[in-house]
This record gives structure tokens, C-alpha cells and sequence, in this order.
């Protein structure tokens, strides 16, 4: 039962950093851009929130810093692809090549650093209950800001007007256009959104779930997020429990590793891509289901006044 | 729109065109800036002896299949390079090549180290095996030395370090701190090495504990520190208490200090990354391997062959010893290093049966060494089957 109750937890917390990226990446992709930098913002960020808990011993000022740190990798890939019209995939691969680069230089002297104790987090009362206690109520308040975060952009897409205004553009950028919004700095604003959480995502890494900096340390978990929109058919809630299910994968395979029973792990690893590859097959079977779940303009330029 | 459109089409072609570039820029910037620093003292030192080192310094070059900065495996070796250069100066020339991968991509590495006139050449990863072995073949002028392989030619041979021996001593200590009579080890791959290290980690707690079980995850990497945490991660939450890990990284030994369990430092002195887990480090020591091969190369004696090199020799040690293991246990492992020093004691000494219950080495029997190089099961008190046996 205590197992069970661990592999829960841990499986939230394996989800969380998946959430939170993945939940940047959609507000990049409802907006119409596609931002496959994501591991090299991680990277950065990572290194960013690691030297600044290092130095001021403040994790929330470490989260800032990560989100900082996103935020202008992200606004300088979306001056790029927004105005100069570059192509998003050669420029957001550029991102991510750069930013494990960049990353790795600037971070040489923190290799040999270390945080100070790790605090543990307990709620009231709820931390305290049988089971549900250790599972779900003893977790680093990121775990619970994640969920948060999901009903609240949940909200802002479909119920407020400026979410409304941002599938806009992400759907038919030259209607938006001729309504006169101003379609590139809502895109500029939703990439730099995007690159704040990514860079939130990256800080939690090296501040919270692998309390440390070597270089690649993120180790994939941005191409992971990107897999993740697609999984979810570009939908919040979807992202969060795609997220949980990702890291419950990973969990369960090292949980039925560690009491030896004999299934393949690489089997168990594939899995969450497979299911990707499913939906996105599913998807693109049907052309009303592409119209429902895509943004129409994904990935493309838009030139106003073209 | 048609301009606009070749416009973009142009862009994209520039903008990959430098990406392309940037990748290729990451890969060589650090094996130059090696050579220039290594040829610093080079040239000093011919400056005041110019008689005796008027010949050409031996140019060594190494591939680490890690970051320098990974504090493990690649952080040993490099460290084996600078006692290298620490100890012939001016007679040798080195640089290194660091996150090699294990792929065709590694083929290239080496075929550019032999084109830029390295003669000695060490490929630090399992994985350059094959590799290795192809260039070699075109390369009959340069020497090559492969650690933890076992295939060797003409002009390549392979080192290794007995890790099994520093992980048997760090058993010791596992099995006399445990309280849940339950150890973990996070396994990388699923190798022979590997498998060694996590037997001999058992069969050392064993010789304190009888008891006690060993619990495997394998994160299927060298070096991946988010899976390396979640293995560890699932160990603890099995009841594992004190962890071994033969990963590249600190991340096992951190996750035991978030969880106030205990664990170890493998391939280098990891006490910091952990004070309080920190048990003790399980290291290798290069140096002395490295030394005596260039020393070989400047000599002319120079041949193919195996070297397995362990506590005797000086490669491997376990340090660092923490001050929450009692005096007693620290006994033994003193006595087990003793022993492996002056070749009184045997780590692998029958009985030994595998974890199906079958005898794999009879009473009074020793391992030698093909045997340890093939073993391929868990012994008695590991939990569960190695991946992909029978």
C-alpha cells in the first residue's frame, strides 16, 4: 500500500517539469508558433536557476531566474521567426543546439557546486492522512502551482477574450490581422510566455527534482514536452494528465524493475512515443478532427499585408 | 507572395546552414583549446632544456564519452590525463575530445585524432569497441588504447580497471549500515562490468550481513541524471537504504541526501555532492595506467595485449570513508584492501551460486579472469533477472 502510495507521489513530481514546459509550449503552439528550442531554454534556465539558488540560497528567486533566463531565449527566437520570418524548425533547432552550448560554457564552474539542504514539504493536516497523505499532500508547492497553472490557462483560452484573441492568431492569423490585432506582438508575447514557463520547467530540474548542474543535464525531458502538446491535441487539461502519465511510465518501469519483474524496460520507455505516433494518426485521419484540435496556422509565417 | 516565399526558403536554408555550423563549432571548440593549454608548459620547458627534449613530444589524445564536468567517469580519466602530463611534461602533448558518442559519430573522432598525428590514442567508453577497431586497422602507425573492451589487433589493446573490487568494499559498508536489511544499485547497462560490480557489491554485503536483498533499477544510459534520480527515486521508495550506482553522475548520491538515506561516490570522490549520504567513494585511478603506457609508446615497448588493473596496482581504492561508519566496519574494509593489495584474498571464491540457485563456482575455486569477464547472471540475493537473459 506504502509503495503504491510513493509511486504516486513520485509520479507527480516526475510530471510536474513535463507539465510545466509542456504548458508553455502550448500557448506557444495555440499562438501559431512552433518552438523546438525547448531543451536548449531548459538547459539555460536550468543553469540560470542553479547559479542563482547557489548564490542567494532562494529557490523562488532561482524559479524567477529560470523563468528570466526562457524569456529571452525565447524572445530572441521570436524576433527571429516573428519579424525576420525565419523558418521555426531551423530556428528553434538552432535555439536548442545554442543553448546546451551556451549552457555547458557558462556553467563549467558549477559543476562542483551544491545546494544546501533540500527542504521537505508537508501540508496541514492533509499530509498527515493515511495513503493520500504521503501520495498527494507531501509534495514541493511547484507540483500543486502546475495544476494551478492548467485551470488557469484552461481559463484564459477558452473563457477570457485575450485567449480567444490568441487562438485567434494562432488559427487564421490574417483574420486576426484584418480585425487589427496586432498579430506578431501577441505572437512575440505568447513565445516569451512560453519561454518563462520552459525556463521555470528548467530551473526545476536543477533546483528541485535533481538538485545539481552538469552539462545536458535535462537529458531530453524538452523534447519530451514537445512530444507532450502534440499528445494532447493542444488542449491544457490534456497536457497535465499526458504529463502524468509520462512520468508515471517512467516511475512504473523502474518501480516493477526494482521488485524484478521481467518486462523489458525499454518496452515500458517506448510507450508514451508510441502513444504520441497514435494520436497524432488519429488526428490525421479526419479532417474535422485537425480543424478541431491543430491551430490552423501552426508553424507557418504570416506576413501582414501579403 | 513568390518572393516572399524564395525569401523564406533562402532564410531557412542561411538559418540552417548556421545551426549546421554552430553543432560543428560545439564539437571542436574544446579539443583546440586542449592542445593550445597542453602546449603551454610544452614550450616552456623546451625553453630551458632545449638539448634534451630537441625530439618532437609524444601526441596523445583521448575520448571521453562524457562531459569532463560529469564528476564521474570522464571526470576519473581526465584526471588520469593531467597526472599524465603532471609526470612526463615536456615529452608528451595531450588533448581530449569529451561527449563522444558511442556511434558511427565516434568512428570520425578517431579517424580526425590519428589525421591531426596523435601516435597514442585512449577511447575511454565500451561503446568505441568496434570503432576503434576499424580505425586502427587503417591506422598501423598509431597505437590505441581502448578501456573496458575486450577485442584487441595489432596495434590496439585494451585497460581496465576491476571496479568490482571497490565495489565489493562499498558492499562491505552497505550491508553493515542498512537497517531495512534491503540495498539498491541504479545499473546503467546491462553489461558484463556492470553486472560484475553489482554481484561483487552484493557478495561484499553479504560478508557482513547474510541477509540482505540488493535491488537493481537500470536507467539504460551512462549518463542521464533526471533518470538516474527517478531510479534512485524508486529504489528508496522500495525500502532500499543505502545505494551503489555505476552511472556517470552525482545525481544517486543526491537523491540519498534528499531522502536522508545513504549512498556512495562512484569512479571519483563525490563527497561533497552529498556529506551527509556520502559513505564512501568508490574510485579509479588512471594516472598510473596512463603513465606507464606513454612511457611504453617513448620506449619502443609498446605492445598489443590486457591490462586489468585493480587495488594492487593503485587504480582502484575506495576513500573517503565517512565518520557515521563504525570503527569495526571500517576494520574489515581495511582488511579486504589489505588482502586485494598483497594477494591473499579472492573476492570471487567459490561457493558461489547465481540467484536461480545454481552453483557457479564450486567450493574453493577462484574466479580467473575470462570467467569474470563473462559473467552474465545475478548471484544469490539479487532480486529479479538481468535484462535480456534466458
Amino acid at each position: 500500500m506504502d509503495t503504491y502510495a510513493l509511486l504516486l507521489a513520485a509520479t507527480l513530481n516526475a510530471g510536474t517539469v513535463l507539465a510545466i514546459a509542456g504548458l508553455g509550449l502550448l500557448i506557444n503552439e495555440r499562438a501559431g508558433i512552433v518552438n523546438l528550442g525547448a531543451e536548449g531554454m531548459m538547459l539555460v534556465a536550468a543553469i540560470a536557476g542553479f547559479a542563482t539558488a547557489v548564490n542567494t540560497g532562494s529557490d523562488w528567486l532561482a524559479f524567477g531566474a529560470g523563468a528570466l533566463a526562457g524569456a529571452i531565449m525565447a524572445a530572441a527566437f521570436g524576433v527571429l521567426v516573428i519579424w525576420l520570418n525565419t523558418n521555426q524548425y531551423a530556428s528553434g533547432l538552432a535555439l536548442s543546439l545554442f543553448g546546451s552550448g551556451f549552457s555547458a560554457f557558462v556553467g563549467i564552474h558549477y559543476t562542483q557546486e551544491r545546494l544546501g539542504a533540500r527542504p521537505h514539504f508537508a501540508l496541514p493536516w492533509l499530509g498527515d492522512l493515511p495513503f493520500v497523505g504521503p501520495a498527494l499532500f507531501r509534495q514541493h508547492p511547484m507540483v500543486y502551482l502546475a495544476i494551478l497553472l492548467t485551470a488557469a490557462l484552461a481559463w484564459f483560452l477558452y473563457r477570457s477574450r485575450a485567449g480567444l484573441v490568441l487562438r485567434a492568431v494562432g488559427e487564421s492569423p490574417e483574420s486576426a490581422h484584418a480585425l487589427g490585432y496586432p498579430v506578431r506582438r501577441i505572437r512575440l508575447l505568447a513565445v516569451v510566455c512560453g519561454g518563462a514557463l520552459c525556463g521555470v520547467a528548467g530551473a526545476c530540474i536543477s533546483v528541485v527534482y535533481t538538485p545539481l548542474w552538469v552539462e545536458g543535464m535535462v537529458a531530453g525531458k524538452g523534447w519530451i514536452a514537445l512530444a507532450l502538446t502534440t499528445f494532447a491535441s493542444w488542449r491544457p487539461a490534456r497536457v497535465l494528465l499526458g504529463a502524468y502519465l509520462f512520468g508515471g511510465v517512467t516511475m512504473l518501469q523502474f518501480h516493477l524493475q526494482g521488485e524484478g519483474v521481467a518486462i523489458p524496460s525499454q518496452l515500458l520507455t517506448m510507450l508514451p512515443y508510441l502513444a504520441t505516433i497514435v494520436v497524432l494518426v488519429l488526428i490525421s485521419r479526419n479532417p474535422g478532427w485537425i480543424r478541431a484540435n491543430m491551430p490552423a496556422s501552426l508553424g507557418k509565417p504570416f506576413f501582414p499585408g501579403s | 507572395m513568390t518572393t516572399s516565399t524564395r525569401r523564406a526558403v533562402l532564410r531557412t536554408t542561411a538559418w540552417s546552414g548556421l545551426a549546421v555550423a554552430a553543432a560543428l563549432a560545439g564539437c571542436t571548440k574544446k579539443d583546440e583549446s586542449a592542445p593550445a593549454a597542453a602546449s603551454a608548459p610544452a614550450s616552456a620547458s623546451t625553453a630551458a632544456a632545449p638539448a634534451s627534449s630537441a625530439s618532437a613530444p609524444l601526441k596523445i589524445a583521448f575520448a571521453y564519452v562524457g562531459p569532463v564536468g560529469d564528476g564521474g567517469w570522464s571526470f576519473a580519466h581526465d584526471n588520469g590525463r593531467k597526472a599524465l602530463e603532471k609526470e612526463l611534461g615536456a615529452q608528451v602533448q595531450t588533448s581530449f575530445v569529451e561527449s563522444v558518442p558511442e556511434s558511427a559519430d565516434a568512428e570520425r573522432v578517431f579517424r580526425d585524432m590519428a589525421a591531426q598525428g596523435n601516435t597514442l590514442i585512449f577511447g575511454t567508453s565500451f561503446g568505441y569497441m568496434e570503432p576503434m577497431l576499424k580505425v586502427a586497422a587503417d591506422n598501423k602507425g598509431v597505437r590505441f588504447e581502448h578501456a573496458t573492451g575486450y577485442k584487441t589487433s595489432d596495434n590496439l589493446r585494451t585497460y581496465d580497471g576491476r571496479t568490482y573490487e571497490g565495489a565489493y568494499m562499498a558492499g562491505v559498508l552497505a550491508g553493515g549500515m542498512t537497517k531495512t536489511n534491503t540495498i539498491g544499485v541504479v545499473g546503467s547497462i546491462p553489461i558484463p562490468e556492470v553486472i560484475r560490480n553489482i554481484d561483487s557489491y552484493t557478495l561484499g554485503a553479504q560478508s557482513v550481513n547474510p541477509k540482505v536483498k540488493v535491488k537493481v533499477v537500470w536507467v539504460n544510459e551512462w549518463f542521464n541524471p533526471p533518470k538516474e534520480t527517478e531510479g534512485a527515486q524508486s529504489l528508496i521508495d522500495g525500502g532500499a537504504d543505502v545505494l551503489l550506482q555505476n552511472t556517470d553522475s552525482s545525481a544517486v548520491l543526491q537523491t540519498a541526501e534528499k531522502n536522508g538515506k545513504y549512498a556512495f561516490g562512484w569512479d571519483s570522490d563525490m563527497t561533497h555532492y552529498g556529506p551527509k549520504a556520502h559513505l564512501a567513494s568508490a574510485v579509479i585511478n588512471w594516472g598510473p595506467y596512463y603513465i606507464k603506457a606513454a612511457k611504453d609508446a617513448i620506449n619502443g615497448t609498446w605492445t598489443t595485449g590486457k591490462s586489468w588493473w585493480g587495488v594492487k596496482e593503485g587504480t582502484i581504492d575506495l576513500v573517503s570513508i565517512s565518520d557515521k561508519v563504525p570503527a569495526d566496519l571500517k576494520a574489515k574494509v581495511d582488511k579486504v584492501k589489505a588482502g586485494l593489495k598483497d594477494g591473499s584474498f579472492a573476492i570471487w571464491k567459490g561457493p558461489i551460486s547465481d540467484n536461480a540457485g545454481k552453483e557457479v563456482l564450486k567450493a574453493g575455486a577462484t574466479a580467473d579472469d575470462a570467467f569474470l569477464g563473462g559473467i552474465k547472471f545475478f548471484v544469490k540475493g539479487v532480486e529479479g533477472q538481468v535484462p535480456g537473459a534466458k
